[in-house]
């Protein structure tokens, strides 16, 4: 039996609707009957990670304009998560973002978003595509 | 956002009364906590019993705040940390960094 829910969501480049697209793959996460591991661990992972990435987007690709759009397209089966997020802005060098610091001392406000989605997901990949760019996350389910 | 600070001596208690503390409306506790800095407050608790979802932004405001009381010799404290915070705080090693307790009561009981 086939059991592949794909999405294909577009909204507007602002952070109200961060909360949609989140619970959005928390609920996508609930119908995976046959993961044998922690469902609700996974539904708040891709919650977590839909909305960094989303605010990456929003952020650093798109730089805040409200008039331009994200576009997520999420496809879940028994094996595999993937989620891709489209920007239509300048982008951003993935690879020239280091890990946050660790140190008491020395902790930044703002830097933990990327780090997040690479500790929660198997691949991350950032590339330039006709018209913007696309992040893609990928998650071994089984 | 729905927020309800309470003075307790020369502690200030911040209810986040909300569901997610995100890039949405992290920014505004970010304003209120640089309000009370501002009227001379040193020492901070936030009560995030509420809160089911918090994001890099949210953490980010917390350490924002974090800084800024130890900037001024005095402290932030959360509570209430329910379970799918208190693994976003491990997953990026803050539970190290601040004092964390289990309920406001908990929080007064320790200083």
């Amino acid at each position: 039996m086939k059991n592949t829910i794909k999405l294909d969501i577009k909204v507007p480049n602002q952070t109200r609707y961060l909360c949609l697209i989140g619970k959005i793959g928390e609920d996508m996460a609930r119908e995976l009957d046959h993961f044998k591991g922690d469902r609700e661990a996974l539904a708040h992972h891709l919650n977590v990670v839909l909305t960094e990435a989303m605010v990456n987007a929003i952020r650093h690709a798109n730089a805040a304009d409200p008039d331009k759009e994200v576009e997520i397209r999420i496809s879940i089966s028994d094996k595999e998560i993937s989620i891709k997020v489209y920007d239509s802005g300048q982008g951003f060098d993935i690879t020239a973002i280091p890990d946050p610091c660790f140190d008491p001392a020395k902790l930044d406000d703002k830097g933990r978003g990327i780090f997040i989605i690479r500790s929660l997901m198997d691949s991350v990949e950032y590339r330039k595509i006709k018209g913007g760019n696309i992040l893609e996350m990928k998650k071994a389910l089984a | 956002m729905n927020l309800k600070t309470e003075a307790n001596g020369n502690l200030m208690v911040i209810f986040v009364r909300e569901e997610r503390l995100d890039a949405h409306n992290s920014e505004e506790l970010k304003t209120e906590m640089n309000r009370l800095f501002e009227e001379g407050t040193k020492y901070i608790l936030i009560d995030l019993k509420e809160v089911r979802f918090i994001d890099s932004s949210g953490l980010g405001v917390l350490v924002s705040g974090f800084k800024n009381a130890s900037t001024r010799q005095g402290s932030l404290k959360l509570c209430g940390l329910q379970t799918q915070v208190k693994s976003m705080f491990e997953l990026t090693r803050l539970h190290r960094v601040f004092d964390i307790f289990q309920t406001v009561d908990e929080a007064l009981e320790s200083m």
